[in-house]
């Protein structure tokens, strides 16, 4: 103890104190973060995918959402939407746009996953936005049907109909009918608004609630819904089951009529 | 009769039960003047026996439903076997049509036979309606038959929709909740009505109990006293029949009902049952099960009433949603209140186009053969011309989903329903005129000159011409067996005496209305005798 106390005023002591706790910071680092090289990896792959993703960016989209996602007279900025919107967007061939138009129509998608994700990537860092969710946020089997019901019908169904078959809105716009939307894509669409949607962020509706919504839709109005009371008429109501009983049950029974009328007793000859 | 027994051999079992219920019931003279009633056959006869079957078939399958539906509004949380309801707040009504749908043995078909065939229901009588009206089987003696269908399809339609609105889902709320704001709509009373109606503030607890009592006992009753009525008038007044060879205004040629007609309608009711079972095995009709329950919070897009009160719907949608705040502070919203004044013009157009008729001809004459449409130019483009107005209601009802299947843009077919209401009428009027008149010329032809056989023969000197081929007699009787009127003549402008003569506007405008009915405008006049035979004789050939 004496010796150290001595020293402590040593010219080199400030010198030797520095070389000790750099070298005890240096061995934890080394100690603790093992990671380091394959954070090194994945941050270099990011970048990659974020270069790649603006290539893509500068040929499909940048005439309208301009070249550093600024936006145009054409086309909305891009800063901080997101990647879950890009996903949505670019994975339902909504995006590119295939003309300019009240709406953009679902389309045959244009782009690889790959291709998308990296999209998504370069838009993602333009700034924040929703990421991309995971399949356990959305996965309908672990979400309340009943529940997803009543939401659906307090949120979504002025727009989309009581099971999601869709509607009009002004002027040529309209909610698409969302069978055979992914589950994916239902959730993106909630967090980002496209089109004409608004948008339904955690404050509004929470992971949990947009997870029972898709489990409801996936009961009512997908390929394995059940639909016990027979053939269901496309599910839009009373318009297309008044239109069925007159062009196929009225139409069959004046049918019925003109046989029974047609096929009359004669008279006997004798 | 009691005396037809005699008493040199014993009664037969079936004898005896006959003359004892005779004896109680007179049956035997019921029978004698009706089981040879004879009826004529024609497959457009038989569209009130459509209507008439699939009444019966909703009564039968009403009577199963109501021995599982609670007409009550009380709250329940759901806990049943449709598991997407389950732990969902309702009330009983829509549970128990849950349990009708899904616990109830036979339920779920028993409730779609019954709304189906009360939509068939409808649009049967609808189209019985305009059979009789397109062939002018209302006239003389037939006005209050008429007047009775009419009721009946009125009612029907009220049947409908308090039906609809029983089992308390989202989509019939909706349709209860529009109801409620039609009330309110009408300046003064509105408010008071309807808090009368839903027993307090909307939905209150008692709509659907009230609904229930018209929809299961009031209107159906009314319904079927208007129903015999109906047919016992039909068999007062006999079937009418079409024009043709043995066929008279005094006559019917037909078949009689016992026992030709009784298999036949027999018969034919079981085909009705069958193919509205088979649709309602096979088809969906409103699966309230995935509408989910009422809550005035809540609402869908692309609800819409049944095809019957369609027209009233598109009345609302086409009707810009204008209203005045007066100086007391009141509201009064044209938006409701104007479709409301309207709704029933359409319908009274048709129910009083009868009376219009009769007075307009001044026609006192018992009728009872039936008119082509073609040859009353006028009344049937009326007829038309009012379809097509209640189309342009219709399309206007269903303008959302126009929009979404033919990407069309909502407003402007809102706008076309708003244009067409009053501008399509006229034009179907005008066009279904001009073809009337077209087939007018066209029998007139064929009477005078024969059927185009399709065989051109070439003269000596070069000429072609095509061989027509006479009609057979019974044919040209067919043709030319209806009346032509004439049209009214104005009457002299001054009396014998020379004093200016009074001519008020009512027989103005009859006048002018005759002579569009049946002047040279409105009707071709059918062949002569003299025309046919100057025609055929040789010399006035084409």
């Amino acid at each position: 103890m004496k010796k150290l106390s001595v020293r402590r005023r040593h010219p080199l002591a400030a010198l030797v104190v520095l070389l000790i706790a750099l070298a005890a910071t240096g061995g934890l680092y080394a100690t603790f973060a093992p990671a380091d090289k394959a954070k090194a990896e994945e941050s270099s792959a990011q970048s990659l995918a974020i270069d790649e993703g603006k290539k893509l960016y500068q040929v499909g989209c940048a005439s309208c959402h301009g070249t550093g996602g600024q936006g145009s007279s054409d086309g909305p900025s891009l800063v901080g939407v997101g990647a879950a919107a890009v996903d949505f967007q670019v994975g339902t061939g909504r995006m590119p746009l295939q003309q300019p138009g009240a709406q953009a129509p679902k389309k045959p998608v244009a782009y690889s996953q790959t291709e998308i994700d990296q999209l998504a990537a370069y838009v993602a860092s333009l700034g924040p936005g929703p990421a991309q969710p995971n399949k356990s946020d959305y996965d309908p089997a672990g979400g309340d049907a009943a529940r997803g019901g009543d939401l659906f019908r307090t949120n979504c169904a002025q727009c989309h109909n009581f099971i999601g078959k869709g509607g009009a809105l002004t002027h040529g716009k309209f909610a698409p009918d969302l069978g055979g939307v992914t589950p994916k894509h239902m959730y993106e669409a909630m967090e980002t608004g496209p089109q004409n949607m608004p948008v339904f962020p955690e404050s509004l509706l929470k992971q949990k609630d947009k997870q029972d919504i898709i489990a409801w839709l996936d009961t009512v109005n997908s390929d394995k819904a059940e639909e016990p009371g027979g053939y269901g008429l496309g599910g839009l109501g009373p318009v297309s089951e008044g239109l069925f009983a007159w062009v196929i049950g009225l139409v069959l029974l004046i049918g019925v009529a003109c046989w029974v009328a047609a096929h009359t007793a004669k008279a006997r000859k004798s | 009769m009691a005396t037809a027994t005699d008493s040199r051999r014993p009664a037969s079992k079936g004898e005896k039960v006959a003359d004892w219920a005779d004896g109680r019931l007179g049956i035997y003279g019921l029978a004698k003047a009706n089981m040879r009633k004879i009826f004529p056959d024609h497959w457009s006869f038989m569209l009130g026996e459509i209507c008439l079957y699939s009444f019966i078939i909703i009564i039968l399958t009403g009577v199963y439903l109501t021995l599982f539906f609670k007409p009550s509004m009380a709250e329940l949380v759901y806990d049943g076997s449709y598991g997407p309801m389950n732990g969902i707040h309702m009330t009983e009504a829509y549970a128990s049509t849950l349990d009708i749908s899904f616990d109830v043995r036979g339920g779920l078909l028993v409730r779609q036979i019954h709304h189906w065939a009360a939509l068939i229901f409808i649009a049967a009588m609808a189209v019985h309606m305009m059979r009789v009206f397109f062939t002018g089987a209302f006239r003389k003696p037939r006005e209050i038959n008429w007047l009775f269908g009419f009721l009946l399809l009125v009612l029907g339609c009220i049947a409908g929709f308090t039906g609809y609105s029983l089992p308390d889902d989202l989509l019939s709320g909706t349709g209860v909740r529009f109801m409620q704001g039609a009330i309110m709509g009408m300046p003064l009373v509105g408010t008071y009505l309807a808090m009368f109606l839903y027993g307090g503030e909307f939905p209150g607890d008692d709509v659907i109990p009230r609904f229930f009592s018209i929809h299961v006992l009031l209107v159906p009753g009314i319904m079927l006293g208007l129903l015999v009525a109906h047919l016992i008038l039909v068999f007062y007044h006999k079937h009418t029949q079409f024009a043709g060879p043995g066929r008279t205004n005094k006559n019917v040629v037909g078949m009689p009902l016992l026992p030709v007609y009784m298999a036949k309608a027999g018969g034919f009711f079981f085909l009705v049952f069958g193919v509205i079972t088979v649709i309602a095995g096979a088809v969906t009709i409103n699966p309230i099960w995935v509408l989910g329950p009422y809550r005035p919070d809540q609402v869908s897009t692309g609800a819409q009433p049944d095809w019957y009160m369609g027209w009233t719907e598109g009345m609302i949608r086409m009707m810009p949603g204008w209203e005045w705040v007066i100086p007391t502070g009141h509201t009064i919203n044209f938006g409701v209140f104007i479709p409301l004044m309207v709704v029933g013009v359409i319908p009274i157009a048709i129910a009083l186009y009868p009376f219009f008729e009769s007075w307009l001809t001044g026609d006192k004459r018992e009728h009872h053969i039936a008119d082509r449409p073609r040859n009353v130019p006028t009344r049937t483009a009326f007829g038309v011309a009012w379809l097509s107005w209640v189309f342009m209601c219709m399309i206007g009802g269903g303008n959302d989903l126009w929009a979404t299947h033919l990407h069309l843009s909502i407003n402007s077919i809102t706008w076309f329903v708003r244009i067409g209401f009053f501008v399509v009428p006229p034009i179907v009027f005008w066009i279904t005129r001009r073809i009337c008149l077209g087939l007018q010329r066209r029998d007139r032809d064929k009477v005078l000159h024969g059927r185009e056989s399709g065989i051109i023969k070439r003269l000596p000197h070069g000429e072609f011409i095509e061989v027509h081929e006479p009609l057979a007699q019974e044919e040209m009787h067919t043709l030319t067996a209806h009346e032509q009127y004439r049209p009214l003549e104005a009457g002299p402008k001054v009396d014998e005496n020379g004093v200016v003569r009074k001519q008020g506007v009512v027989e103005r405008v009859r006048t002018k209305l005759s002579k569009n009915y049946f002047g040279d405008a409105g009707q071709i006049p059918k062949p002569t005798a003299e025309e046919y035979r100057e025609v055929t004789s040789g010399h006035g050939h084409h």
